[in-house]
């Protein structure tokens, strides 16, 4: 598959996609090396199954919901583009570049606020836009080891929700959801650094 | 301030002027015995360790003294300040003794006061930002501290070379690397100290703190090969000397770490084994780590290192592994040692100060150390930095690489190397002494007197200290799955993803061998999270219950009734109906354990007031009413009780057999619904709001057959019997604190009936049922529980007073026994408690 050349112009679209995501030429071009790798069959897209045959991917708890989340509407193939928007989440946030921005723009996909919503979308199962108490204890099962007890993961749970939730209605809002999390840099927690 | 501590060194030396012709006396061969003395004086046989005593007892209160003002020690860091009084008591000692004593030997230091610094260092370092920075404080300990030594001695030897230090000075390269080798390490010992005062953020902290300890293995290496260099004599120093000096620092640095993970496993181990003697908890890490220290120093390892990785590397497990007396012990006594050894470390470097006879001062050689030291560690601070914010997620900007340069404080590690030389192959070593005196007195001094002002007025990020909540806790567990998923799909295995294998590894292997199952089973952050939370709930809840009773004008309008309700409600009846003790001896005789008791009853206020979350509103509006207290939490109250699982760790020691069963054996404790008595005055108002409780039916365990108040169907004579045991309550106050150190004690492990328990529907009202009526007939109402406390309506009383009431209803019960057995039945006890707490998580 594909020759290893090191220009980037192999990429298809590689400059809308370079405007989309921010991503530096040298990082879309690994990224596109692994994309192919990923993709066994030379189909030209991902597949679900592409992405579970990840060995170590396998075994993380979230895994699932990792995976899902590339597929975003029940789509069943990932393009490049699709591949590296999702990616893109986790770019280290630029200072330099933030203060340049454009107001008018859109928020690039690694601002603070769509680290967030990566994460909330993998809470929220049936993106109603909360997170329940029972989609919290599902995420709380998956993470926490079997050694508790389905009781004491509810005691969790409830007690989780309840905690970010303030407007009462039982379940936590994306809005709840960033202010649980309003002491912690974000952009430095969902960041990878090769992800320039 | 110096004043006050002056007297007290008089003490030892007039003591020991006075005492030691006593004690000459009845030695003299010639005379006859004097006879039987009434007083003899035996100074000689104590002076010692009596000495030692003194010294510490002298720095002691010279940190109390030091601390009765605030504003000094708010500018001054405590290490100046005892550095200059073992100046002033330096100054004293000569010149009452005429000659310079009690200094900080290089053997004493090493030995013992060093140890416990870093243990304390190493055991409490944050495992999780010290990894997290690994790659930088790495690069700033070695990288970092062979660019100081090598420049600084250089620097200096130029210098000589120059013209600028006087030619007295007998020194050639090799010695002028030599005492670079030994200046240039920043110093653990003050670096702790100082930066403790200053708060700056984790991440600045670790680094340069991390710094100080791993450079140890570097600075040994250096001094070491500097040293023997030295002695060989340049001429006879081939090229394979230079191979093997680098060779030995891989394994002065590998060796010093194995040595400490070899012993931390250890430790671990051990610690597993523990169970029957809690008592020699504390003492096994102090012991093991401290022969991995002294291991290492055998070896001519890196003892710092191997301590440091052995407190960091035994931490977890131990922790899981001892009892939480003895967490508390380990943690106690390693921040006095730690303390202790520091005030003494400080004050010796001041009193050493003072003996002129080791001095020879050159005005060029110490300028030029102190501009040399202070100007290449900031260029090598710039200079790594630069290379190391190429690979940084965060970058450190320049106001961090002002604090590095700065904060690289030289100590007493410097002085005790430097007193280490001998003067005959080091000529010129009393100008090093003198150097390096000064250099640390200067660091020390006036660096650590200006960081915190320069802190401020860069506007350094502070550290922010908040407790994790539990949303902050599970999204952050999230983040690391989510950033390790990543990693796997970009394909690059980085830190996340070896985070990520180690996890595993330490889950499937590590965690299995080096933990109690029961240990094991519960560690799980989140878990642990939430636990500590419930704990802290309760704890606050305590603290909190002395203000609580005294307002009577509380407004919660979810109880609008409560007064009339407490007032009617059985607890009061009981009091007052029977006043006198219990005078049924013989329930003595059933006594089981005082911590029995004490754990129950904690129990039960732990099942009655926490675990259920409460709304939010709810807990504005209460937090609002508790006497005008600032809210300590909000929204983290909670009201009804749905479970506790708790170990009873140390009350099963008596268990005589190890088996996995006894290991699993956990008491469940239950929001029962009560008795009848309190139904009647509960206030049907309470109802909607509060939550009814969540009860969930314990398949029976060990304990449940065991202990008494589990005894679901047992006979109520026995359980009376042996509810009422506690008769005379000894002192409230006492055992009320008791009561919640031993809240605090309480492991809550998951419990061991998951496959059963797991089977109910989540909220199974309806099998709490069949339970209740084993005991009470009548109590099939699960809202009872609601029903108010007497003792915490009663306005005006205080703590201690209505703790008083705990014993008092156990004690009456027999009393009452005779009467109407069903209203004595466990659940009564049980819904007192869980009032007494349902009130409090409402307040």
């Amino acid at each position: 598959m594909g020759s290893r050349s090191s220009h980037a112009a192999k990429i298809p679209d590689v400059d809308s996609i370079r405007r989309e995501t921010g991503f530096s030429q040298a990082s879309l071009l690994r990224l596109y090396h692994r994309f192919r790798a990923l993709d066994r069959t030379g189909k030209g897209y991902l597949s679900r199954l592409d992405l579970q045959q990840i060995e170590a991917l396998a075994v993380n708890p979230l895994g699932d919901r990792i995976i899902d989340s590339f597929f975003p509407d029940g789509s069943l193939r990932l393009d490049f583009p699709g591949f590296v928007r999702v990616l893109a989440h986790f770019r280290p946030v630029d200072e330099e570049e933030d203060g340049n921005r454009d107001p008018k723009e859109p928020e690039p996909l690694n601002s603070r606020m769509n680290k967030l919503r990566f994460a909330f979308q993998l809470y929220d199962l049936d993106r109603d836009g909360k997170i329940s108490r029972h989609e919290m204890l599902q995420v709380l099962r998956l993470m926490v080891g079997v050694q508790v007890t389905e009781e004491q993961l509810e005691s969790i749970a409830d007690r989780t929700v309840q905690e970010a939730d303030e407007d009462g209605d039982g379940a936590v809002s994306f809005l709840e959801f960033t202010k649980s999390l309003e002491k912690m840099n974000i952009e430095q927690k969902m960041s990878i650094r090769i992800l320039k | 301030m110096l004043r006050a501590a002056l007297p007290l060194l008089g003490l030892p030396l007039a003591g020991a002027g006075a005492t030691e012709k006593p004690t000459q006396e009845p030695g003299s061969p010639g005379e006859p015995p004097p006879g039987l003395a009434l007083f003899r004086w035996q100074w000689h046989e104590v002076e010692a360790p009596y000495l030692v005593a003194l010294w510490i007892l002298v720095a002691s209160l010279a940190k109390i003294v030091f601390h009765l003002s605030r504003k000094v020690t708010s500018l001054v860091p405590e290490s100046c300040l005892l550095i200059l009084l073992g100046l002033a008591l330096g100054g004293i000692v000569l010149a009452v003794a005429k000659k310079a004593e009690y200094q900080l030997e290089p053997g004493t230091f090493f030995l013992f006061l060093l140890p416990p610094i870093v243990l304390d260092s190493g055991y409490f370092m944050p495992s999780r930002l010290f990894f997290d920075n690994l790659g930088a404080i790495l690069t700033y300990a070695v990288v970092g501290t062979l660019w100081n030594a090598f420049t600084t001695g250089a620097a200096l030897w130029g210098l000589q070379q120059a013209g600028l230090v006087a030619p007295r000075v007998q020194a050639g390269l090799l010695d002028f690397l030599l005492f670079g080798s030994l200046i240039s390490a920043v110093d653990p010992v003050a670096v702790l100290a100082v930066f403790e005062e200053v708060h700056v953020n984790e991440t600045l902290f670790i680094i340069v703190f991390g710094e100080s300890l791993l450079n140890d293995a570097v600075t040994v290496v250096l001094y070491k090969v500097c040293n023997s260099f030295v002695e060989m004599g340049s001429a006879n120093v081939r090229a394979t000397d230079y191979l093997k000096g680098v060779a030995s620092l891989f394994v002065v640095s590998l060796g010093g770490a194995a040595v400490g993970l070899v012993f931390a496993f250890l430790l671990a181990l051990t610690t597993r084994f523990t169970k029957r003697v809690r008592i020699i908890e504390p003492l096994l890490v102090f012991l093991l780590a401290y022969a991995a220290y002294l291991t290492a120093e055998m070896a001519s390892l890196s003892a710092i290192l191997a301590v440091t990785m052995c407190g960091l590397g035994c931490k977890k497990y131990v922790e899981a592994n001892i009892s939480h007396k003895s967490r508390t012990a380990v943690k106690y006594t390693m921040k006095t040692l730690a303390s202790c050894a520091e005030t003494v470390i400080f004050m010796l470097l001041g009193i050493s100060a003072v003996d002129s006879s080791k001095w020879a001062w050159d005005s060029g050689l110490v300028l030029g150390t102190l501009f040399f030291i202070l100007f290449f560690r900031a260029l090598g601070v710039v200079l790594q930095t630069w290379v190391l914010n190429q690979f940084r997620l965060v970058p450190l900007d320049k106001i961090d690489q002002v604090v590095m340069s700065y904060g690289g404080l030289r100590g007493a590690v410097a002085f005790a190397l430097v007193i280490l030389l001998d003067r005959t192959k080091v000529p010129a070593k009393d100008y090093f002494v003198a150097t390096t005196i000064v250099v640390v007195f200067f660091t020390v001094i006036v660096q650590g007197l200006t960081i915190k002002p320069l802190v401020k007025w860069l506007k350094v990020k502070r550290s922010e200290h908040h407790k994790p909540t539990l949303n902050q806790e599970l999204h952050e567990h999230t983040f690391d799955h989510i950033l390790a998923a990543v990693e796997d799909v970009v394909g690059h295995h980085g830190y996340h993803y070896w985070r990520d294998r180690w996890e595993q590894f330490d889950k499937k292997y590590l965690s299995q061998l080096l933990m109690r199952r029961s240990a094991y089973r519960i560690r799980d952050q989140i878990w642990d999270v939430y636990y500590r939370l419930n704990i802290r709930d309760a704890i606050s809840f305590v603290d909190q219950g002395g203000h609580v009773l005294s307002s009577t004008g509380l407004t919660l309008p979810s109880m609008p009734s409560r007064n009339s309700m407490a007032e009617t409600s059985v607890t009061n009846l009981l009091r007052e109906s029977g006043s006198g003790a219990c005078l049924d001896l013989q329930v003595i005789d059933t006594v089981r354990s005082g911590r029995d008791r004490e754990d129950a009853a904690m129990h039960h206020l732990l099942c009655g007031g926490l675990y259920k979350p409460r709304r939010r509103k709810d807990g504005v509006a209460n937090t609002e009413a508790t006497n005008g207290k600032p809210p300590r939490d909000l929204g983290f109250h909670d009201t009804a009780a749905v479970i506790l699982t708790v170990e009873s760790e140390e009350e099963e020691d008596s268990d005589s057999s190890e088996t996995e069963k006894e290991d699993d054996e956990g008491i469940i404790f239950v929001a029962r619904a009560t008795s009848e008595v309190l139904q009647e005055g509960k206030a049907s108002g309470s109802l909607e709001v509060c939550p009814s409780p969540r009860i969930i039916p314990p398949s029976p365990t060990c304990a449940e057959k065991e202990l008494p108040w589990k005894s679901g169907q047992g006979d109520l004579a026995v359980y009376v019997s042996s509810e009422t045991t506690k008769i005379v309550p000894v002192d409230m106050q006492t055992g009320w604190n008791q009561s919640i150190s031993s809240l605090e004690s309480l492991a809550s492990p998951p419990c061991t009936q998951a496959p059963t328990m797991t089977r109910l529907p989540p909220r199974p009202r309806a099998p709490e049922e069949p339970q209740v009526p084993l005991k009470l007939p009548l109590s099939s109402d699960p809202h009872s529980c609601f029903a108010f406390p007497p003792s915490l309506a009663k306005a005006g009383r205080s703590r201690s007073e209505s703790s008083a009431d705990i014993p008092q209803q156990q004690e009456l019960q027999p009393l009452m026994g005779h009467k109407d057995h069903t209203h004595l039945s466990p659940g009564t006890a049980n819904s007192h408690w869980c009032i007494h707490f349902n009130k409090g998580g409402r307040l």
